[in-house]
Order: structure tokens, then C-alpha cells, then sequence
């Protein structure tokens, strides 16, 4: 069982998502492999959502350059591929006159890096723009170009993109072995499955230290940086207008409160280096440095509201992106260590990528059928009364509600697990069901047979997120 | 789309909803029930165990046993039932309540009623709540999750189990995964007492000798696919004895940490809520503060007895039938926790007519007294003995309690006080 390819991408988070939908645009053959059962199942999932707005990094840092770059195509994307983003604005709030200092830096880094409508605020100003600030503030930076994004709802729109423009999609594919066949690299997975590319693009995030191993190229070292976060009901009261930065800290931009594009409120990051690549619990002590350091920017964030708590993993390789053309192994191309401002970045880390495999001998015709734009998808969430009662006619399972607290019905259940979604988690992601109050309370046993119904598993066989994560034993 | 135009839109098809249907039918009212799920019941449905109906029917039934009593009179009255059906959203629009709902039969229903009773019952807290850190795995459930996996799908979620939270379902489930074989390890309270009713603990804990850890803190739950364990240490004076911490190890942990009114609907139409119960505040009428909505059941408050949510709910679908008809509540006064108390509910009593006020208090005590207080003059005085949080109190208010209140003045207000006896 082997397949012959022109480009293999590792990876199926945003950047490996992004390269594949940019290459598919030209007459290639391209496959995109990921280690786990779904897509975005790993950095991508898990971080703050936001599209950064240009002052965070200096512009000698490639980071900022595809920052800037890829900030100003979201709203083409947007249109292209119907996913949620907002350009809501951020704000950095200053809570005493020496964090202006610092707010004075970040400006001047925006200014030079071309960031539209950067400004400082006065204290008033800064509280007009963002009420939801505490009496603390003494005034800050507005950064109107940065914006909220579902980040794992980009990925999957991106990847439906790609595999609409002819791209193949791997799952549960671990690359263990690489090797020289002639002028192709012969990848081996973990399942014995074997892909065959003339040109391989290593975007394995967490894991990319490994997979550049593999190919007997650059070794360099991937570190894990967790980031915890909790997330407030919709009905929270601190939800801020636009995402509400403090002056950042010398690891990380410091814990933000976001208002999420689907509505919801989060809180966090925190940045703790870890050894652990599959370690994504959370502690004690550090969710409640999360809400000390979040009611500090607004005082109204509160506990009560908390509905969820996660963690994400940065792969941190240096402090800047390492996009390269390998030295060392033949027609490899590196995309390591895309931290923050990596989901940002990412489309146009694809652009970069494109014009580092044309510059390495990649051929490239543009493809006369490549078609940018994907059918918006039909959702009850976003659809009033009249448009539900059209949706059921067409089809009933429209007007089966399945999660009530975010409002997603059969119809869309089915359609994520049809588009290859079949775990709890990939429905979560994909649909956002289980993802409201109750936490899948009332919902988990209705998608569970959903999935069984769909896919012919039996009940010990439907799991959370693959691997041995089964929901029940068995039945009684 | 189809409109219908009854006199009242009940909101839920549990016990609440279908005994205050039931009244308002009986009032001569015309009448909708929405329920979300095919068929009547609620909740009530997965509730294998017996236990309901003591004080309703004098005698032991299971939960779909209780339910098929209220449900059969339903079927056999006017009341229309639209089951399958997820309300969408209320809107007051004055005289007019609008409730639209949706069902892949009907596609939208479109109901437009003059009054409303609200009987969406509650919902289970869940691990963001109580905010328990850790990894992610599968085999973490809300223990009613789980009742319905067992009871209802027939399947068994897992082998050797941690029940966090001594709720009243936490400890049916863990009585219910003893009888299918699985491993029940602890059940682990935060709270120096228990959570759950005392025929609770006794029946499902102590005769299958599952250990109850009181006082102590979930700190971590492990595991990378499926739960490997939890970890859980003491409450010392309210602080965390780590250096006590130990690890349960199991493939299942259930949640029993509390129940929230579900009201995302009524605060969408504009109810205005009481942070205490998480449930609208009503008059002595059980009317919301939007009038001609009417609340009752887990909705209102969270009961720990099916029987007083029925009680409860045949007087809001009294109370919305006279509305409809135009009867308006007498003179109300105030009513208020006072000490030891968690809340009341409803917040007002009519000065004019008989009254019951449920209750809660906040602490465990020994030799309680109720005492109802106007103005600091006691009015009432009943002797209750034993009282813990857990079980939910009441008491009857009539005109005779309020003889003295011309004196006190129209803007006093009623107290509800436990007041421990001297040991």
C-alpha cells in the first residue's frame, strides 16, 4: 500500500492546513497527514483564537513580517471559507504609569511594522473604547486591526478547502521512518501505511523536532509551553468588546480576556514550560492566577461563570518561526516552532512556504479548476424562525436540536460526522455541540448514537478523541 | 411555520409542566405543552429507582411510574402536547407571550399565548463549574449523564468508579453501578456533611459499604485517553492539606456537584432572576416579574422531592388560570431569608389568603426552631428539630399570621429565621 505523491505535509494543524490549501491552488498532487484522528487536533485547538494586531514582535523577527502579512487576509478568507472571525480590536491595558512605558514601546513596534490605526489612549479613551475595563486602568494601546477567530473551525474550513481542490487527507498517520527512494522520500506510518512525495513539508508542530530527525535533518528541540485557560458562559457579564491584553510578560503576551467570536469569554493564557507533548492538564494554582490576573483588566470576570477549563501547548523552538528549506535533507521544507502569532501567521506562512518549494525546483502551474470559495454551511444557531422552518422542510433532522445550549441539530451533526468528524471531539469542534453550558450533559448520549447510527460502531467503539479514549464499556 | 393561539404555552413536559397543564385544563383554559424530548416524563423518565410519589399517591413508585399517572391524564384531556420539540425562544410582548419552538415533525411552531407557565426543571452542574483541575479524559460524566447511559441506553459507562459530590443522583448512581457489577471506590463531599437526602446515603452507600469522604477536595483528575484516577485531599479550617492528599485510582468519575434552573429562556423574555436559587423571583402567585409568566418546579428552585414539585405546579397552573380569568394577587408583603436560611421561595405571600413558602437552610442544626418574623415580631413559631440543607423545608401562611401588620406598616417585611435551640 503506497501512494505516490508530489508533496507530503506533516501536520494538520493551521500551518500544515494552510500549506496544503495554498499548493492545491496549482496542478500538484498533495497529501496532508496528521498523527491524530482528526485535524487541528493538536496546538491548534487549544490557544487563544486571536488574530494579532502587529506590535506585539519587532519587524526584523520573520514572525512579525507573516504576522502583519496574514493578518490582512483573514477578511478574504472569511469571505472564502465561511468561518468565524471578527475584526473586534484589541486593547493593552496599562494599570500604572510605568506599564505606559511599555505601552509607548509596543506602539512605536506597531507604527514601524505598518499596523493600521494603531493609537494610545488616555485613560478615557481607553475606557470608551473598552467599558468593561477596571477603574485601575491608566491608559493603554488600541490596536484596530486585530480580531477574534475560531481557530480549530479555521483549520477544518481550510483543510475542506484543500481536499475540495484535490488534496488527500491521512488521519491517525504517525510518521516513525523516512527514506531516500531515488528522487522521492518514502514515509513510513506507525500503521504501515506508506506515502511516496518528491518534496515533504514538515508542519508537526509539537512533534516537528522528531519528524525533522526522521529525514536526518537539522536537529533542534522542541519545547512544550502550556498555556491553561478557562472559559465563561455567554451569559457571563464580563464580556469585553474587544480582546483586553495586559503589558505582556517576558515569556508571553500575559493573560488576555477574549471575548470569543461565537460569544462565549476567555480567560488565560498562562505560559509554563513543560517536558511532557501530551501533558495538557490543568492545575489549581495556576487557574486561579488566570482569574486574579483577569479581574485585574476586568473586574467583572467571576468564577460563577466558568464552564470549562483547558490547556494548550505552544511549540516553542527559538523565539522566532523556523521556516526554512532544509540544509541538511533534500527536498524537505521546515515550518517549526509557530507559537503566537501562529494561527495569525498561517495564511501566510502558505504563501511563504509556496515560494520556498518554487525556489527549491517545485514546479508550479496554476490550476484552472481551483476554486477558493466553499459552500456556506447551513447552521440553526445562525438561522431565524422562518429560515429554520425552511431548513426542516428540506430536510427534518434541521428540527431535531441536539445541543440546546449552543443550538446545533441533527443535520449538522451528521454533516460533521460525514465530513470525516466521527469522534466526540471532532463533532465538538466541528459543530461546537457539547461546547455550551452544560458541557455535553444532556447531549454526549444523543451524538454518541448519532456517530453509531452514521458510521455502523458499536457503543464501545464511539470515542472521545481515538486512541483509547472509549466512552463506555459496553453494553449491559 | 404554524401559529397557534392558546390561552397558555407550558414550557417543559416533566412533572411541573404536566401538573400545572393539568390545572389550567381543569380551569377550562386552553393549553400547549412543550416538551423537547418524545414523550412526557422528563427527567422523571430515567429514574428506574422507587422513591417517588410517598406524599403524592401514598406510595412508592418509580420515576416513569410517576410520570405515567400525570401523563395518561394529559393524554386523555384537551391539552395539546407538542413533544420532540426544543423551544427556541420567548418573547413578551405585552398582553401576548410569543414561544416559538422547533421539531423535526412540525418544523416551527409559532405560540402565542396569554400567559406562561415555565417548567424547564434544571440541569446538572458540571466539572468547569466546580472548576476540578487536570487532564481531559473520556469517563468523566455528570452522574445523570450517566443514569441515562445505564437506564435508559443500557450500557455501562465504566468499571471501578469515584462519584464526586454526595447529590441525591450521585448516590442513586452509585447504589445503580454497584447493581451492574462496577467497582464503586468513594464517593468524595466537599462539605463536612452530606449533600443528598439521609434515606440516600443510607440505602445506597451504607448497604453496599462505599466509602463517603466528607470534606474533602477533588484536587486532579488523571489520565490520558480514558481516566486513570483522581486525586482528593482534606479541608482543614477551609484550606487544602495537601500533605494528606492521596489517589483513588478508576476509569470513571461522576459528578454530583448541584443543579441549576435552567432558565436562559425566561432571562431571554426578560424574567428577572434570584441569584439565591438561580430561579425567577415570584409574587405569592408564583408570577415571574413579567406578568402572565408563571413559574414552578426545578425551574423556580431547585426541590429535592418530585411530590413538591407537583404541589407546587398545580398552584402556577391555578394561579395562570385565574390570571387568564383576571384575578390579580391581594395586598403582598416581602419575604426574605433570614438566619440560617439559604432562601425562600416564592419572595412575596398574599396578606389576603393561605400561603406556603419553601425554603432551605444553610446549615446542618439540631434542634431548630422556624421562626416567621415581621418587623422583628414573631409571628409564627414551629419547632423542626433536625434540619440540614439538603432537605427542603416549608411553611403555611395564612391571613391570621398577619393580623397584626396594619401596625406594622404596608412596607414590612415577612423574615423566614432557624434559630438553633439552646443545647
Amino acid at each position: 500500500m503506497s501512494e505516490a505523491r508530489d508533496v507530503l505535509v506533516i501536520g494538520a494543524g493551521v500551518s500544515g492546513a494552510c500549506v496544503a490549501r495554498r499548493l492545491s491552488a496549482y496542478e500538484l498532487d498533495v497529501v496532508l497527514v496528521d498523527r491524530e484522528p482528526d485535524v487541528s487536533f493538536g496546538t491548534s485547538k487549544a490557544n487563544s483564537g486571536i488574530v494579532h494586531g502587529g506590535f506585539h514582535h519587532p519587524g526584523t523577527k520573520l514572525k512579525a513580517r507573516l504576522e502583519m502579512q496574514g493578518n490582512l487576509m483573514f477578511e478574504r478568507l472569511k469571505r472564502e471559507l465561511d468561518f468565524p472571525f471578527e475584526r473586534c480590536g484589541i486593547v493593552v491595558a496599562a494599570l500604572h504609569d510605568e506599564e505606559m512605558r511599555a505601552i509607548e514601546q509596543l506602539h512605536r513596534q506597531g507604527l514601524e511594522n505598518g499596523a493600521v490605526g494603531i493609537e494610545m489612549c488616555s485613560r478615557e479613551r481607553i475606557l470608551e473604547l473598552e467599558p468593561a475595563l477596571g477603574p485601575e486602568v491608566v491608559g493603554g494601546l488600541h490596536a484596530p486591526g486585530g480580531g477574534i477567530v475560531e481557530p480549530y473551525r479555521f483549520v477544518f474550513a481550510v483543510v475542506e478547502s484543500a481536499l475540495k481542490n484535490g488534496v488527500s487527507l491521512r488521519t491517525g498517520f504517525k510518521a516513525v521512518r523516512a527514506e531516500r527512494s531515488g528522487e522521492a522520500w518514502r514515509v513510513y506510518s506507525e500503521d504501515g501505511r506508506v506515502i511516496e512525495a518528491r518534496w515533504v513539508v514538515n508542519a508537526a508542530g509539537l512533534y516537528a523536532d522528531e519528524v525533522s530527525r526522521l529525514f536526518g535533518a537539522e536537529e533542534f528541540s522542541i519545547k512544550p509551553r502550556k498555556g491553561e485557560y478557562y472559559l465563561l458562559d455567554r451569559a457571563a457579564k464580563a464580556k469585553p468588546r474587544k480582546v483586553v491584553f495586559p503589558v505582556p510578560a517576558a515569556n508571553s503576551k500575559g493573560m488576555l480576556v477574549i471575548p470569543t467570536v461565537e460569544g462565549t469569554v476567555l480567560v488565560g493564557p498562562t505560559a509554563d514550560d513543560v517536558e511532557d507533548k501530551s501533558d495538557f492538564g490543568t492545575t489549581r494554582e495556576r487557574l486561579e492566577r488566570i482569574l486574579a490576573s483577569a479581574r485585574s483588566l476586568v473586574p467583572a470576570v467571576s468564577e460563577a461563570d466558568v464552564i470549562a477549563s483547558f490547556a494548550g501547548l505552544r511549540p516553542i523552538a527559538g523565539d522566532d518561526f523556523y521556516i526554512d528549506l532544509s540544509a541538511k535533507a533534500p527536498n524537505l521544507v521546515q515550518v517549526a516552532g509557530i507559537q503566537s502569532p501562529g494561527l495569525t501567521a498561517s495564511p501566510a506562512i502558505g504563501e511563504y512556504v509556496k515560494d520556498l518549494l518554487k525556489k527549491g525546483g517545485l514546479r508550479l502551474v496554476e490550476k484552472a479548476s481551483y476554486d477558493p470559495f466553499l459552500e456556506p454551511k447551513r447552521r440553526v444557531r445562525e438561522t431565524d424562525a422562518f429560515g429554520i422552518d425552511r431548513l426542516v422542510a428540506e430536510d427534518p433532522a434541521y428540527g431535531n436540536i441536539v445541543c440546546r445550549c449552543e443550538r446545533v441539530s441533527e443535520a449538522e451533526i451528521v454533516a460533521a460526522i460525514r465530513a470525516g468528524h466521527d469522534t466526540l471531539d471532532g463533532i465538538k469542534y466541528f459543530t461546537r455541540a457539547q461546547m455550551g453550558r452544560c458541557q455535553g450533559g444532556f447531549c454526549t448520549y444523543r451524538i454518541i448514537k448519532i456517530i453509531m447510527r452514521e458510521t455502523g460502531k458499536g457503543w464501545n467503539e464511539v470515542t472521545k478523541r481515538g486512541g483509547a479514549s472509549r466512552l463506555v464499556e459496553g453494553e449491559l | 411555520m404554524t401559529t397557534l393561539k392558546p390561552d397558555a404555552v407550558v414550557v417543559g413536559g416533566g412533572a411541573a409542566g404536566m401538573a400545572a397543564a393539568l390545572e389550567l385544563e381543569k380551569a377550562g383554559r386552553s393549553c400547549v405543552v412543550v416538551e423537547r424530548e418524545e414523550g412526557l416524563g422528563g427527567i422523571l423518565m430515567q429514574c428506574a429507582h422507587a422513591g417517588f410519589g410517598l406524599v403524592e399517591f401514598d406510595e412508592e413508585l418509580t420515576g416513569p411510574e410517576f410520570a405515567e399517572r400525570f401523563a395518561e391524564k394529559v393524554l386523555a384531556s384537551k391539552v395539546t402536547v407538542l413533544d420532540g420539540a426544543t423551544a427556541l425562544e420567548l418573547r413578551d410582548e405585552g398582553e401576548r407571550k410569543v414561544l416559538d419552538c422547533c421539531s423535526a415533525k412540525r418544523g416551527v411552531v409559532r405560540i402565542e399565548a396569554r400567559a406562561v407557565v415555565l417548567a424547564m426543571g434544571c440541569r446538572e452542574r458540571n466539572r468547569g463549574n466546580v472548576r476540578i483541575p487536570g487532564s481531559r479524559p473520556a469517563g468523566v460524566y455528570t452522574a445523570g449523564l450517566a443514569q441515562r447511559l445505564v437506564n435508559i441506553e443500557g450500557v455501562v459507562p465504566g468499571r471501578r468508579v469515584v462519584v464526586i459530590g454526595s447529590g441525591d443522583i450521585g448516590l442513586i448512581m452509585a447504589r445503580r453501578m454497584s447493581w451492574i457489577g462496577a467497582k464503586v471506590e468513594a464517593v468524595v463531599e466537599i462539605l463536612p456533611y452530606p449533600s443528598g437526602l439521609t434515606r440516600n446515603i443510607v440505602q445506597c452507600l451504607e448497604d453496599f459499604g462505599i466509602p463517603l469522604y466528607l470534606g474533602h477536595q477533588t484536587t486532579r483528575i488523571f489520565g490520558k485517553d480514558r481516566v486513570e484516577g483522581v486525586e482528593i485531599a482534606p479541608l482543614e479550617n477551609g484550606s487544602l492539606d495537601l500533605s494528606r492528599a492521596r489517589t483513588i485510582p478508576c476509569d470513571t468519575v461522576l459528578l454530583s456537584v448541584g443543579l441549576v434552573p435552567e432558565n436562559e429562556l425566561s432571562r431571554g423574555a426578560g424574567v428577572e432572576l434570584n441569584p439565591a436559587t438561580g430561579g425567577p423571583k415570584v409574587d405569592s402567585t408564583l408570577m415571574t416579574s413579567v406578568p402572565g409568566v408563571f413559574a414552578c418546579g426545578n425551574v423556580l428552585h431547585v426541590h429535592d422531592l418530585v411530590d413538591w414539585v407537583a404541589e407546587e405546579a398545580r398552584r402556577a397552573g391555578a394561579h395562570a388560570a385565574a390570571w387568564l380569568g383576571g384575578e390579580r394577587p391581594g395586598p403582598e408583603l416581602r419575604v426574605k431569608a433570614g438566619a440560617n436560611v439559604r432562601y425562600v421561595a416564592p419572595v412575596k405571600v398574599d396578606l389576603t389568603r393561605k400561603n406556603r413558602v419553601y425554603f432551605r437552610s444553610l446549615a446542618v442544626l439540631h434542634g431548630a426552631t422556624l421562626e416567621a418574623r415581621i418587623d422583628r415580631r414573631v409571628v409564627k413559631k414551629l419547632r423542626k428539630g433536625h434540619v440540614q440543607p439538603s432537605e427542603m423545608q416549608s411553611i403555611e401562611l395564612g391571613p391570621e399570621d398577619f393580623a397584626d401588620l396594619v401596625e406594622a406598616g404596608t412596607d414590612a417585611v415577612l423574615e423566614i429565621a432557624l434559630v438553633q435551640e439552646r443545647l
